[in-house]
């Protein structure tokens, strides 16, 4: 996965003459309907009061953990910590065969090598964080070159940060030409695009940035660094499902979404899981299209799965912390 | 892992039935009337009332003749004059605040109670009806002792005969009494006769909060109940929610009599969609301005105009999201349309449906599963439809949309107050200076802008020309119930 050839068919030469210019692209992002904040708002916590029980919650538990993306980006970190995060995220309950495996381990490039190592043929990727995460701010050769070496050291996505700076200030074509430069670089591995949503602020932001990120060839796109607040929302997401949806509907291609950040107790899941399902539909349903960025997340999906499982609540004793 | 439009196909979220629990009410076999603080039999009939979502007989209720209605009047008079009339605003505002906790404490049983009699989603009972009516007593509470500065005066009428509608009972019992009792009214409410079981309730909570005697009756029964109590001579003000037929043969009865009328009855509201708007949201407002409450809505959004240009889109859009409406049993959580009301109405709906149809007009409904018993109609839309055509011009009260389309903001005008109604309208744009040219142009009581559907008990509500007179709501609202 060292290639740095270009894939096949160049990202976004559906849209060429849309991106051909700053001003063509400007034209069609803000030509996109807009967003009302307090309907947006309004919908995503209608959606939040949906009553999941029973089966459909054990549904939604075994669905969740398959999609949770299981992250460290500290400065701290160390491959021993990294070493027991991919042996969790293989067997999230070791106790429990049924158990499905976490998507992935998500760290920052140095300690690709280390999960891949560790996560073996596990099936649980490796993604890695690139392009002067969490901030953006470095040259573009720099961010690229951030990029091969996650995707040299065997990272099998990498998520990328887009330059907000350049996206407030009108420059899009800017921002379109990185994403397609890193995606470039990416090679074989999957690229998620960060937006982090809580500096762009508005919902008609996160609605052109999700079009410029699609367009530009992102594998999915993603709320947040989890580095922000506010990080992941419903609302938000709400906005992205929409742009998925609608981008599939235009163009017949899937994209997968990432809400990331702020997301920790299976009820949350669970509310952005009825989201899936009622606004971009059940074919999000699924670890390749839809995933949670998060770590203290997966123990609570581990509680709950054990208090349906054998009707009694055990305490946070008997999941690993890390 | 490929970026296709493939799928995997296997995932089927089904959400499994989550009931809410019947057991925290307790339906009695058969209800009195309530008349100066006390349950007492009526020497009328009785009728019973049913579940429409299962026809199952929930109770046999009084049916009040008009020697009960001239007793719940007198005792109505003797509580003006003697105690609610004279009592200063502040201490009627004690038991108004009363009521509103104890709407809130009994929110469940009273959310539950509607669901059942009324055949709404619990959602909506939970979500909107009961925060709605505690809302209104806590804001009228507020106004009891600060009447000298509504502009409206301090002195109260006398007694109020309430005559209230089966859509939203609880509410627009709540709509009726508080404004009434704050001013120092008392009153005699009579609800519809297909759902009167959480106004026999508020009898209870009245009686819970210490109301004294005869401030508060509530009588049941049907259309001859309803006649005997609002051509009751010794009536001062009579307060009607409905349609305008029966609207209409109330102020016929009411003409040259000294009574004070108000009149909220139907409408035929334009949801009026621009080619700018927010259409993901401006898709939400239609299915919330039609489905919600089953249409069942004085001042549903039943026309949809739609700017020509964005007309397919949203079409599309709205079909895609007609198809996520979950239809069914109303004590379901996640059920967001629940039973028609009665059989009567079903009939009715359908009646009108059949005729859009003969007309011309295509018809499209959600593709949902309607259970065996009750009464059903799924949500549906009708396209091409023109001003001619009947499903334009009537209220059909369900869940029946007549999509309509327009090219310029003159047309879009136009069509929508060429109607004998004017109860309400929405205006979906982006662009603010339209909003506010649109609200001047459109005559309507309420003009919602990219939102439709929102109550609140500070804000006036009411109609023009067939759909009323008279405002409810905010300090407008006191005026009909002071001299």
């Amino acid at each position: 996965m060292t290639s740095t050839a270009p894939p096949t068919a160049p990202p976004g030469h559906d849209w060429a003459d849309v991106t051909a210019s700053e001003s063509s692209l400007r034209r069609f992002l803000h030509g996109l309907p807009g967003v009302d904040q307090v309907g947006a708002e309004q919908r995503a916590a209608s959606l939040g009061t949906r009553s999941i029980k029973t089966t459909a919650k054990a549904f939604a538990i075994d669905l969740a953990i398959s999609m949770v993306d299981l992250t460290t980006l500290e400065g701290q970190d160390t491959p021993g910590k990294v070493r027991a995060l991919s042996a969790k995220a293989v067997h999230p309950d070791p106790a429990d065969p049924t158990c499905p495996s976490a998507a992935a381990v998500c760290v920052y490039p140095d300690m690709v090598a280390t999960a891949k190592q560790a996560l073996g043929s596990s099936g649980v990727h490796v993604a890695s964080v690139a392009t002067a995460f969490p901030s953006g701010r470095a040259a573009m050769d720099v961010k690229l070159a951030d990029t091969r070496d996650a995707v040299a050291a065997g990272a099998d996505e990498v998520d990328m940060v887009i330059d907000r700076g350049a996206f407030l200030a009108g420059h899009y074509q800017q921002v379109f030409e990185e994403i397609v430069a890193v995606r470039a670089a990416c090679g074989d591995a999957h690229l998620k695009v960060i937006f982090e949503t809580g500096e762009l602020q508005t919902y008609d932001n996160v609605r052109r940035v999700s079009w410029l990120a699609m367009m530009a060839g992102a594998h999915f796109i993603k709320t947040s660094t989890g580095k922000i607040q506010p990080a992941a929302t419903l609302p938000v997401t709400l906005v992205m499902l929409e742009a998925v949806r609608d981008f599939r509907e235009q163009t017949g291609r899937m994209i997968g979404v990432k809400p990331a950040g702020g997301i920790r107790t299976s009820k949350d899941a669970i509310k952005y899981l009825v989201m899936v399902n009622e606004v971009a539909g059940p074919d999000w349903l699924d670890p390749d299209w839809f995933r949670f960025g998060a770590s203290t997340l997966l123990n609570d999906l581990l509680m709950q799965r054990t208090k349906l499982a054998t009707g009694r609540y055990s305490g946070p004793d008997y999941f690993t912390l890390d | 892992m490929v970026s296709t439009g493939s799928t995997s196909g296997a995932n089927v979220f089904e959400y499994a039935p989550a009931p809410e629990s019947r057991s925290i009410v307790d339906i009695k076999p058969s209800y009195g009337l309530f008349v100066n603080g006390e349950f007492v039999d009526g020497h009328g009939r009785s009728f019973k009332t049913i579940s429409p979502s299962t026809e199952e007989v929930l109770a046999d209720v009084a049916e009040a003749d008009v020697g009960d209605v001239d007793l719940a009047v007198k005792a109505a008079r003797r509580a003006h004059s003697r105690v609610w009339g004279r009592m200063p605003g502040k201490e009627r505002a004690k038991y108004l605040f009363r009521i509103a906790r104890i709407i809130q404490e009994r929110g469940r049983e009273l959310a539950v109670l509607e669901s059942i009699d009324n055949g709404k989603p619990i959602k909506e009972t939970r979500d909107v009806d009961v925060p709605i009516a505690a809302a209104h007593f806590f804001y009228y509470a507020g106004w009891a002792d600060k009447l000298e500065y509504s502009g409206h005066g301090t002195e109260s009428l006398g007694v109020a005969g309430q005559v209230i509608p089966w859509n939203f009972p609880l509410l627009m019992l709540s709509w009726k009494i508080a404004p009434a009792l704050a001013c120092g009214n008392t009153v005699v409410l009579k609800p519809a006769e297909t759902t009167p079981l959480t106004a026999l309730l508020f009898a209870e909570i009245c009686q819970q909060a210490d109301l004294p005697p005869g401030v508060v009756n509530i009588i049941t029964g049907a259309g001859d109940t309803g006649r005997a109590l609002v051509s009751h001579p010794d009536v001062d003000k009579v307060a009607f929610t409905g349609s305008t037929e029966v609207g209409r043969a109330i102020a016929k009865s009411v003409a040259g009599t000294d009574k004070r009328v108000t009149l909220e009855l139907g409408g035929k509201a334009a949801n009026i969609v621009f080619d700018d708007a927010p259409l993901d949201q401006a898709v939400e407002g239609i299915v919330n301005g039609i489905f919600f409450n089953q249409g069942h809505v004085c001042c549903a959004g039943s026309r949809l105009l739609v700017q020509e240009s964005v007309a397919d889109e949203v079409l599309a859009r709205l079909k895609r999201r007609m198809a996520t409406l979950r239809v069914g049993d109303p004590l379901d959580k996640n059920t967001d349309v629940g039973a028609i009301n009665s059989a009567e109405q079903l009939a009715k709906i359908r009646e009108l449906s059949a005729i859009g149809e003969q007309e011309g007009a295509e018809r499209w409904s959600a593709p949902c599963e309607l259970p065996d018993h009750g009464f059903w109609f799924a949500p549906t839309i009708f396209t091409g439809v023109t001003q001619a055509h009947r499903i334009a011009r009537e209220e059909i009260f369900g869940p029946v949309l007549s999509v309509l389309t327009f090219r310029t903001p003159a047309e879009a005008i136009e069509k929508a107050n060429n109607t004998p109604y004017g109860l309400s309208a929405g205006v979906w744009t982006d662009k603010g200076s339209r909003i506010l040219k649109m609200a001047n142009a459109l005559r309507a009581g309420v003009v919602w802008a990219n939102t439709f559907n929102k109550f609140d008990p500070t804000s006036p509500f009411g109609g023009y020309k067939e759909s009323g007179y008279g405002r409810e709501g905010g300090r407008h609202g006191l005026e009909g119930y002071l001299k």
